[in-house]
């Protein structure tokens, strides 16, 4: 039965007559047939948000239910796309529209023609049951694209064929209390229900990211959660861009919500070209995004979170580990507001609906390490970026996540203004999982690594206190013992914690690299104090020729770098020698 | 559509009406209110239901009440006809003519509020503006398809630096035809003569079309005034393929103009009274900044906007440094040095600058150079505020040589003549005789290659330097 409009402000339509549907179904509304959701049942009203822009709409045209809650297709030919915040693919829409968006475009987000060869590897006669795999699709040469039961379906495995098929061609038949369930590769699932999973456990696997300043010093986990607040210009773009690029996880899943649209078309630009250095695959194959820009419907930016981390829990459980990165989660929290506005309801705080805290819960709790149902073990990794008005971290949003993310990384906005990037602060960030990740570091770096680190740490705080100092008496005041303190914190600040994401050398150092300059610099710092303590001058120790090949560290590729290492350690060791020597005479 | 007149005006408070008893009018639709002495004027529907529809009109609602005024729906919403030979004129904040009494004839009709972009058929901006600016050439980079606004302050000099830029700029090794649209919006009649003149007066006025809407205007006017500045960019970039400047100016009066319309819609204020979409509407016009592959146009935004009290941290400012690639921020402290153009690096920003720059479009040593000037800047102005604490005498000499480098840089870098073009040679010239002061290793962010080979003062250690591959 078809229902009516009856009032329409922005993307919030009042319907009437539609009784028969639910919360949250899909509905089509008006005669473009424009997609929304039902959010607020009030007596005969249906409240729908609409996912398109609503001009030139009208009261009195029809609305209808789907009766489906809003799903996203998932099968082979995800990956290396381009969707927005519907799972519309971009590409296809272009093809319909051109190059701007028009309200009311009907693209089915997979390829139903395009043919996959499928691999059985289940058994005729199994027993199979919801996330079982039957076999798999080489969707890229990085991603084996693993078919799973859809949720529902549990039986004796009747059938199962293997060849070429599309996603909608049934491969294999279900025998279930004595029904026959044809099985295709193409599944739904629902995005605002968490997908089910055996058994989730903790983190104890470092995301490996290139990124000096966050393996080193505030590590996050695979299966772990990381919230990047920063004011404008701080670097959150960048670096989220660069953990995407070379982030060791399978799959990539970069939500870019309410952002630029030259940032979606630089990722779109680049990656393709770029390689995995993982793999040396381009980083399009394990790459999925979804683009919803700031100009395109706000309503659909409040889906387009969901899409990504129900598409992160799909591949999740074909054994993968994912992580998905979400720019801005702000811009999510603020179309969330926009439409609770418009429902009238009461707000909380800074205009922010009550249930905020509750939603950004709902969202980072998705991740973690997982047994998935297929028995494999997977991990989605979350990262998300906050845009804090005027760079303040106390409004709701970037305290809302605080409260549930293990790692903060504070970019701060000095510091990108003296172009020291990543801005990432080394006084206010954190990581919760230095200690589950212990085990792991003792394994796969030197030892002493985690022991340098917090050293390195503490230097730099010391370091800070010192500065305040130095800005009040000036730094002939402080010992020597204390300018050398003053020296090795430089070093660690532009040696070791700046990074150049633009530099192909630089911009992805491996962990032995990061280990290996650390302990260069931490070396120094223990050589030089002791030559202070037997009296050096410490003007000789800044004029010391090792230290132009510390600050060149950076640029020296990793593959190179064990040789350089060995030549900086070396040089160190002579100029040291010779300066005690010096001292003697 | 039909012309119906609807006589059931029910209620008006601010610029709003809203209409009883009507048929079924389209959400956003163009509503044109008559009155009774024959005077017409235009408005457009916020809100429907099938029982009444709120208008807003683009003017004041004076003399308007239920027995003198009419409304008739046109089933549209807002257009304007666009065409080639609208190059050269002056238009009113609302698209009319404001220069002689003569219509342009349209080549087509256009929705003032545009399309989104498809991000997926968007192209990579990468070519390099020379604005003939040191500062915004060596240190941020403009490149074709930005949108980078002008933070400024009451009384800086942004509008003579916008027109300066607007004059000068230009894409090297090419001779596309571009054209400059402005946009101004709660303009005084001081300076929208100002840049009328200063267009005239550069020969550029041919290649230029302007829409005013003056500080006298109604301020719903200026909601539409940059949305149609910027459907003519987009005719004129992607249908005539034109590489497009606009400048929009000043964007503080026109979110103070969504702040008025969301106050008498009786909407939920957000931060210090600006409606909580504010995002999202301030996207809309920002984001139609671009370029679309295969298509040779492109729309470039400079956008001027002016800080309330100088708060970089104030709404306006706040969010589109959000949604801008970058902002350049003209700084007080460096007008008052008489500096011109005051343009403080220090937060300042090109997002793009990586894309515009380097080897085959300006120098390969660019990047590494700029990020040491804006390092060493930075570590002038430190030890500035250390000397200006415990005197310069107590400084280190290492800090005494900062100072001396903030000072020639503020000099020689930043300074430069109002109708001074330097080219990005000089520019990196005069970048690398200010770091050439510099000990060598004090240059951590130049790679040793490019100092090698453009570092003038003493190389310390020479065998230090790795091998070239």
């Amino acid at each position: 039965m078809l229902g009516y409009i009856e009032r329409i402000s922005g993307p919030l339509v009042v319907a009437k007559d539609l009784s028969e549907s639910k919360m949250f179904d899909v509905v089509k509304v008006g005669s473009k047939e424009l997609i929304g959701e039902v959010i607020q049942i009030r007596n005969d009203q249906v409240m729908v948000q609409v996912y398109e822009d609503t001009n030139g709409l009208k009261p009195g045209e029809p609305v209808e239910t789907t009766g489906q809650p809003l799903s996203v297709e998932l099968a082979p030919g995800l990956l290396g796309n381009i969707f927005d915040g519907l799972e519309r693919p971009l590409g296809e829409i272009r093809k319909k529209t051109g190059s701007f968006i028009s309200a009311g475009v009907n693209v089915q987000p997979i390829d139903k023609k395009k043919k996959w060869k499928f691999v059985a590897t289940a058994k005729k006669g199994t027993r199979v049951s919801e996330g079982t795999i039957i076999g798999y699709v080489d969707e890229t040469p990085l991603i084996k694209h693993y078919i799973m039961i859809p949720k529902g379906i549990s039986g004796k495995l009747e059938s199962i064929k293997q060849g070429s098929f599309t996603v909608e061609e049934g491969i294999a038949k279900v025998m279930q209390n004595g029904k026959l369930h044809e099985i295709c590769m193409l599944q739904r699932r629902p995005v605002r229900v968490a997908g089910g999973y055996e058994k989730r456990f903790g983190a104890d696997e470092l995301l490996i990211t290139g990124v000096r300043s966050i393996d080193s010093f505030f590590p996050i986990a695979k299966g772990g959660s990381s919230g990047i607040p920063g004011p404008f210009g701080s670097g959150k773009t960048v670096t989220l861009h660069s953990i995407a690029k070379y982030a060791n996880s399978n799959v990539v899943i970069y939500v870019g919500c309410g952002e630029r649209g030259n940032e979606m078309s630089e990722v779109l630009d680049e990656f393709p070209h770029l390689e995995d250095p993982n793999s040396g695959r381009p980083l399009m194959e394990r790459t999925v995004l979804i683009a919803n820009t700031s100009n395109m419907p706000v309503a659909a930016r409040e889906a387009s979170i969901y899409t990504g981390i129900t598409l992160a829990e799909y591949f999740r459980d074909m054994g993968y580990s994912v992580a998905v990165m979400a720019d801005s989660t702000s811009r999510w929290a603020e179309a969330m507001r926009e439409m609770s506005a418009r429902l009238e309801e009461m707000p909380g705080e800074e205009g922010y609906p009550a249930y905020l805290q509750k939603r950004l819960a709902d969202f980072y709790e998705r991740n973690g390490r997982f047994i998935a149902l297929s028995g494999k073990e997977g991990s989605i990794t979350t990262i998300g970026a906050v845009s804090p008005p005027g760079g303040d971290i106390s409004e709701p949003v970037s305290q809302g996540t605080l409260r549930i993310v293990k790692v903060y990384w504070a970019l701060d906005a000095a510091l990108a203004s003296s172009r020291h990037f990543p801005s990432i602060n080394w006084l206010n960030s954190y990581s919760l999982y230095k200690d589950a990740l212990a085990p792991w570091y003792a394994k796969n770096t030197d030892s002493g690594f985690q022991t340098r680190v917090e050293e390195a740490l503490k230097l730099l705080q010391r370091e800070a206190e010192l500065k305040d100092i130095v800005q009040l008496v000036g730094p002939d005041a402080l010992p020597d013992s204390e300018r050398v303190i003053l020296e090795v914190g430089k070093m660690l600040r532009e040696d070791f914690l700046m990074q150049n994401a633009y530099d192909p050398a630089d911009a992805y150092s491996t962990l032995k690299k990061q280990a290996m300059m650390l302990s260069i610099i931490m070396r120094y710092s223990s050589m030089a104090q002791d030559a202070i303590a037997r009296g050096a001058d410490i003007e000789k120790l800044k004029s010391m020729q090792v230290r132009t090949g510390i600050s060149r560290m950076r640029y020296v590729p990793n593959e190179k770098f064990e040789e350089e290492n060995s030549r900086i350690m070396k040089m160190l060791e002579k100029e040291f020698s010779e300066l005690a020597a010096n001292e003697e005479e | 559509m039909i012309d119906i007149e609807y006589k059931t005006v029910q209620s008006v408070y601010g610029p709003l009406v809203v209409v009883d008893k009507i048929g079924n009018a389209a959400y956003n639709e163009i509503v044109k209110v008559k009155l009774s002495n024959g005077e017409q004027r235009l408005g457009q529907v916020l809100e429907t239901s099938t029982k009444f529809a709120i208008v807003q009109l683009f003017g004041t609602t004076s003399n308007i009440n239920a027995s003198n005024t009419s409304v008739s729906f046109t089933g549209e919403t807002f257009q304007i006809g666009v065409s080639e030979d609208m190059l050269g004129r002056i238009f009113d904040g609302q698209g009319r003519p404001r220069d002689i009494n003569a219509q342009v004839i349209a080549e087509e009709k256009r929705d003032i509020n545009g399309e989104p972009m498809n991000p997926a058929a968007r192209a990579l901006p990468n070519d390099f503006i020379e604005t003939g600016i040191s500062t915004i050439d060596g240190l941020m980079t403009l490149v074709r398809g930005q949108k980078l606004p002008i933070f400024s302050g009451s009384g800086l000099p942004h509008n003579e630096l916008a027109a300066q830029i607007a004059m000068q700029s230009a894409v090297r090794n090419t001779n596309d035809s571009f054209a400059v649209v402005f946009a101004g919006i709660g303009l005084t009649n001081y300076d929208a003569s100002f840049f009328m003149n200063y267009f005239r007066r550069k020969g550029a006025m041919r290649r230029s079309v302007a829409f005013i809407n003056l500080a006298e205007d109604p301020s719903v006017e200026r909601i539409l005034t940059p949305r149609i500045a910027l459907t003519t960019a987009e005719y004129l970039a992607y249908e005539k393929h034109m590489h497009v400047l606009v400048i929009m100016s000043d964007m503080t009066n026109y979110a103070e103009a969504m702040r008025e319309m969301s106050s008498a819609r009786e909407e939920v204020p957000g931060r210090r009274g600006y409606p909580g979409y504010m995002y999202t509407d301030l996207a809309s016009l920002y984001e139609r900044a671009g370029i679309v592959s295969n298509n040779k146009g492109s729309i470039t935004q400079l956008d001027i906007l002016t800080m309330p009290g100088d708060d970089v941290t104030h709404p306006i400012p706040d969010l589109t440094g959000y949604i801008t690639e970058g902002q350049i921020n003209l700084g007080r402290a460096l007008y008052n040095k008489h500096i011109y153009p005051p343009i403080n690096p220090i937060g300042s920003l090109s997002r793009l600058r990586s894309l515009g720059i380097g080897k085959g479009k300006t120098r390969e040593d660019h990047g590494n150079l700029a990020d040491q000037l804006y390092g060493a800047y930075a570590k002038a102005l430190e030890a500035s505020s250390l000397s200006s604490i415990v005197g310069k005498e107590a400084l280190s000499d290492t800090d005494r040589m900062y100072l001396k480098f903030g000072e020639d840089f503020e000099g020689r870098f930043i300074s430069q003549g109002r109708d001074e073009r330097r080219d990005i040679e000089k520019t990196l010239e005069i970048g690398w005789d200010l770091v050439s002061a510099l000990p060598e290793r004090e240059l951590s962010r130049i790679k040793p290659e490019y100092i090698e080979k453009y570092y003038k003062g003493n190389k310390q250690d020479k065998h230090m330097v790795p091998e070239k591959e």
